[in-house]
């Protein structure tokens, strides 16, 4: 689950990390307010969109003065910002934050996320600030700095000199480093952080360390335990298919092509969507129902499905291991007759009574294609979506 | 022989009387796994699906002499659940539940070290060597007694595997799926470890997934160390960059962790790969019959 950025900052705060003074707005007089309210000569408006490069689609704008701010927020607000983080359908902007402009001196990368080699929490680290981090690590990596936290040991002092001294810090700035590292790594334990990335911190021209950005990822399987965090979840930029499949405890990515799966298993499922590919079709979406699929979930699932106008034909793959075959062939058939599936449907239904989940398909009357096995089912599936 | 676990394996549920450990424990006594007990805090001294009912871990393999657990609590306990299995003992904790906090995980993982416990999963289907013992959740039917390793990543897809290799009549050694999740017990390089050192196992059939470097691990071990045939295939050609398919480790991030990589680290090993699942079974037999 992403934060906002204005959302991540108030956590930074509260965990004494510094970040500029700002306001959350959502009309363009709002943000002007923020502006007087927070006084001085430069701010800077930023779209509230969960994705980065918001900077190069023009997400982030600098004003020095009141009529600016007021244009800016106006010309963001009630927009789709597309970035490449996003894809070209972007993400709608229905805040912007209003922050005190700060002097830049430099900027440097730093972030917080599990090594999954070491089954550790890392601190990853860049004098080469503000840019991809991605591209860092494939063109120079040897300008990232990584260092490996021992859960029972925690983040020590001498791993935050090490980052201090190779991100170029001298004097003071060491020990103002040390307390911010410090910080983050509590609040990745206490948060359940996934993600905690600063892009940039920023050493401003008087010498000061902030974090002029602030992006925090909470992890999907520990939201139950963080209620606080969880209020702050904006569905407005989730895909609104996978929030609908989330509803109904399907596992729902979007894709764009025009072949609609369902199948149980994530490893399944993803095996279903290259099969497509390799036998020349396009997948639609990624679906897993998981292994308690019911006759009401299986009609969730076509609905969904359905709810996609590209949608040409529908492939359901189930290897039906405790989950009984008929079962999900009654289902099948529930649904069809239920949504009215205008598309042709291929179905695989293969392990446990299989024999007699193919029967019921056949006896059922409708335009219900049977699949042999996994290649048939990929080849008839494709074959109908032509 | 076998890898991990036989018919003298001694198993217990933590999370017994639960719905989960109910069904799962019922199919695994019919299978024929030795299931001497389980764990419900509170309810120690019951009697549960014909088996004795233990306060505590370490009360039940005392009792019991086990030496293997299966783990169906919830995902917010099961962190502890594994580490209450390793306090009391128990050699083999095979850890089913799905949706484990990571950083659970990550405690567990350092706790774990030095301990000499091996744990599957979380978040997998669990262990079975046909027709001697099942910990888990697979359907037993589909499996049969025979020469072929299978470790993955996946359940459905080791059911796909399984089923292919009985068909064919190679049947299974043993099968272990190491879960979906990014900090897991067992990864690729101990299991393939344990089969190349199995005598019963003559092949090995490997299946990945998008996210992480551990399929990458896998074909630099095998290069060095791994003389029997090993078929490859990796979920995720098709999956997008970013987005988490399913399981929380399928995910491919920073632009590491794709399917075409792990493809190449495999070949590069000399692992034959196939780029569909429906060939997984039809490989092996082929890579056989050219050493038999």
């Amino acid at each position: 689950m992403n934060l906002h950025e204005y959302q991540s900052k108030q956590v930074f705060a509260a965990y004494g990390i510094p970040v500029p003074t700002g306001r959350v707005a959502a009309t363009p007089e709002e943000a002007v307010a923020a502006a007087e309210a927070l006084g001085g000569s430069l701010w800077v408006v930023k779209a509230q969109v969960h994705a980065g490069g918001r900077g190069k689609a023009g997400g982030v704008k600098l004003a020095r003065d009141k009529a600016a701010v007021h244009a800016a927020a106006k010309a963001m607000l009630g927009t789709r910002l597309a970035t490449i983080q996003t894809g070209p359908e972007g993400l709608p902007v229905d805040t912007v934050y209003v922050e005190t402009g700060s002097a830049i001196e430099r900027e440097i990368y730093l972030s917080l996320t599990l090594n999954r080699e070491k089954s550790q929490i890392a601190m990853i680290g860049s004098a080469a600030g503000g840019m991809d981090i991605e591209e860092v690590a494939a063109h120079t990596p040897e300008k990232i700095t990584t260092v490996n936290i021992h859960p029972a040991a925690g983040l020590q002092p001498h791993q935050c000199r090490r980052m201090a001294f190779a991100l170029g810090f001298t004097g003071a700035q060491i020990g103002e480093f040390q307390k911010i590292a410090m910080a983050l790594y509590r609040l990745v334990m206490d948060k359940d952080a996934a993600l905690v990335e600063v892009n940039p911190l920023i050493v401003t021209k008087d010498g000061s360390l902030v974090a002029l950005d602030a992006k925090i990822n909470i992890d999907a399987n520990a939201v139950f335990r963080q209620p606080e965090l969880a209020k702050m979840r904006d569905t407005a930029q989730e895909d609104p298919m996978e929030l609908k499949a989330s509803e109904h405890d399907l596992n729902y990515v979007s894709l764009d092509g025009d072949i609609a799966c369902m199948v149980n298993g994530a490893g399944l499922a993803m095996a279903t969507m290259d099969l497509i590919k390799l036998h020349g079709g396009s997948p639609a979406n990624f679906l897993d129902v998981g292994g308690g699929a019911t006759a009401e979930r299986v009609t969730a699932a076509f609905n969904l499905i359905l709810s996609n106008p590209k949608v040409k034909a529908i492939l359901v793959n189930i290897f039906g291991g405790i989950v009984r075959c008929d079962l999900i062939a009654e289902g099948v058939i529930i649904a069809v007759k239920n949504v009215g599936v205008k598309v042709p449907v291929v179905v695989r239904l293969e392990g446990t009574n299989a024999e007699k989940a193919r029967e019921m398909l056949a006896a059922s009357g409708l335009e219900v294609t049977a699949a042999a096995d996994l290649t048939d089912a990929a080849q008839k599936a494709v074959a109908a979506a032509r | 022989m076998s890898i991990l676990v036989d018919k003298n394996t001694r198993v217990i549920c933590q999370g017994f009387t639960g719905k989960q450990g109910t069904f799962h424990s019922e199919q695994c006594i019919a299978y024929g796994t030795q299931v001497v007990g389980g764990v419900t805090p509170g309810r120690g001294g019951d009697q549960h699906l014909g088996r004795p009912v233990f306060d505590t871990v370490d009360d039940a393999v005392r009792a019991t002499g086990a030496n293997a657990s299966m783990i169906y609590v919830p995902a917010s306990y099961a962190a502890d659940a594994i580490l209450e299995a390793a306090d009391a003992g128990v050699e083999l904790v095979v850890c089913i539940t799905e949706g484990i906090p990571v950083n659970d995980m990550v405690r567990v993982k350092a706790a774990l070290v030095g301990t000499g416990v091996k744990l599957i999963g979380p978040n997998c289907p669990g262990v079975i060597t046909p027709g001697e013992c099942k910990i888990g959740i697979m359907p037993g039917f589909i499996h049969k007694p025979g020469c072929i390793g299978i470790v993955s990543r996946s359940g459905t897809l080791t059911y796909e595997t399984v089923f292919q290799t009985t068909n064919n009549g190679l049947g299974q050694s043993t099968c272990v799926g190491i879960g979906g999740d990014p900090v897991r017990g067992l990864n690729f390089v101990e299991v393939l470890e344990l089969f190349q050192n199995d005598p019963k196992t003559e092949g090995i059939i490997m299946v990945g997934e998008i996210g992480g470097s551990d399929e990458e691990a896998g074909a630099e071990f095998i290069k060095q160390h791994v003389t029997k045939p090993v078929v490859a295939y990796i979920a995720g050609v098709t999956a997008p960059p970013g987005k988490r398919m399913g399981h929380a480790g399928a995910v491919i991030a920073g632009g590491k962790g794709t399917a075409a990589d792990k493809f190449r680290a495999l070949e590069a090993a000399g692992v034959r790969t196939v780029k569909s699942p429906a060939e997984l079974g039809a490989a092996m037999s082929e890579q056989l019959r050219g050493r038999r």
